[in-house]
């Protein structure tokens, strides 16, 4: 779902950089010291996470995972998001630099606002609610992510119109599938380690 | 996982100062991007290609990493020309293919290239560390820098959990299908990734508490400022103004 390097447009790449780094300082505002380790080790383990492949049918989806990530870190998805798309960049060449900003953007956005519609219901209410919270949280994170990359690409050129309707129905099954993944982790956590739910994020 | 295979090597680029490299290379890829036409995007991608040739690093890797980026790329191909107003070129059914899309989807796809080509000859060539390092003196917050060191350096560690995890699974007959039993077994997976990363968290922090950890990481080697620092960031910094004048 990252745009590559050279595609997007100088106002959409100055844009998404400029809505990152505010939302990135008000994450790291939130992330006292004492914080960090737990902030990065939980980042290196959505990492990983998101290098899972589940099937799909005759193909299979990678998980992005960027609802949870959202739940659980709050406004800290920001600086997590940000340095997994840059270690990315750097060593894999997905994204790049010069989109960093905008893709960091299109999937902690999302994170955040899964955050904040969902994370106090997980908390409070019972393991279907919470489930269905998972769920919600899982394709919100997908489905607006997906919402995202498609308006900065028609904001570049009219030209990336059809591209872009593409990309939002390609993720249709990604996003059913991000949700019931999603859903089940967090009845999961609710039951083995319910202070990551709480705490982490706040 | 090994994944700084570019960073071992003896070139020139690989002695560079890495602070030099982000002060003089980050405006120059964004100049790239910003660039519009054939020309400049051109010229951008004969000096990638001359940078990556300096590099020494090893040309049938750089092709598997540029196939990565080039897959978006032609998929832009499958339709771009098509949607972008002008002149037609040639007409599949109603779909028409514009000189002007296809100028377009070209000058990307050079871009693209040539931003890649240069990320890996100067950025891959440097230690991950060593880059953090140079982010430090270049006033990045502390905070952040902090996060991504110990993000990249528990990486390694997470996956070995997760491959034992998945090894125990792979041992139990786990089989993954497109069905509800595949999904939620995946969902426990990374539930108990999450968990096993929490937990490590907390020791580190309180390992680290123990040995009286300041906010601050002594570092032996130093950063040294040499002619061919000043060389190098004097001609990206040429290269960087014809691009933008031309």
């Amino acid at each position: 779902m990252h745009i590559s390097e050279g595609v997007l447009s100088a106002p959409v790449l100055v844009a998404g950089a400029l809505l990152t780094v505010g939302g990135t300082a008000l994450g790291l505002k939130k992330m006292d010291y004492e914080k960090i380790p737990e902030v990065a080790v939980l980042s290196s383990a959505f990492f990983v996470a998101s290098f899972i492949h589940v099937p799909f049918g005759p193909s299979s989806v990678h998980l992005v995972l960027n609802g949870l990530v959202g739940i659980i870190l709050g406004w800290m998805a920001f600086p997590s998001i940000l340095v997994a798309l840059a270690l990315q960049a750097l060593l894999f060449q997905f994204g790049g630099f010069t989109s960093l900003g905008i893709n960091t953007f299109n999937m902690a956005a999302p994170a955040v606002i899964a955050y904040y519609l969902f994370n106090f219901l997980i908390r409070k209410a019972n393991h279907l609610i919470s489930m269905l919270a998972g769920f919600g949280a899982g394709m919100i994170g997908v489905g607006l992510g997906a919402l995202f990359v498609a308006i900065a690409l028609v904001t570049t050129g009219e030209g990336f119109l059809n591209v872009a309707k593409i990309l939002v129905v390609a993720h249709f099954p990604v996003m059913v599938i991000e949700g019931i993944v999603t859903s089940f982790c967090i009845v999961f956590l609710k039951k083995v380690k319910p202070e990551i739910l709480g705490e982490v994020g706040r | 996982m090994h994944l700084e295979e570019f960073a071992e090597g003896t070139s020139f680029l690989h002695r560079l100062d890495p602070r030099v490299k982000f002060i003089s290379v980050m405006p120059y890829i964004f100049v790239i991007a910003f660039i519009q036409g054939l020309r400049g995007p051109f010229l951008a991608l004969m000096v990638s290609l001359s940078m990556i040739g300096l590099s020494r690093i090893s040309f049938k890797k750089v092709i598997g990493r540029i196939i990565v980026v080039n897959a978006f790329i032609l998929f832009l191909w499958i339709f771009l020309p098509f949607s972008y107003p002008g002149e037609a070129v040639f007409n599949i059914g109603p779909l028409k293919a514009t000189y002007e899309g296809f100028l377009y989807t070209f000058s990307i796809t050079l871009k693209a290239n040539a931003i890649v080509l240069t990320t890996i000859a100067v950025f891959g060539t440097t230690k991950v560390f060593s880059l953090a390092h140079a982010l430090v003196h270049l006033k990045v917050p502390n905070k952040l820098i902090h996060l991504f060191f110990f993000f990249y350096r528990y990486i390694s560690v997470l996956h070995e959990e997760y491959t034992r995890l998945k090894n125990a699974m792979t041992i139990r007959c786990f089989r993954p299908k497109t069905n509800m039993h595949t999904y939620r077994t995946y969902a426990y997976l990374i539930g108990m990734l999450i968990v096993k990363s929490y937990d490590r968290s907390r020791r580190i922090y309180n390992a680290m508490v123990c040995r009286g950890f300041s906010g601050k990481f002594p570092i032996v080697s130093h950063f040294e400022f040499k002619k061919v620092d000043l060389f190098f960031g004097f001609f990206i910094i040429v290269i960087t103004f014809t691009l933008a004048i031309i």
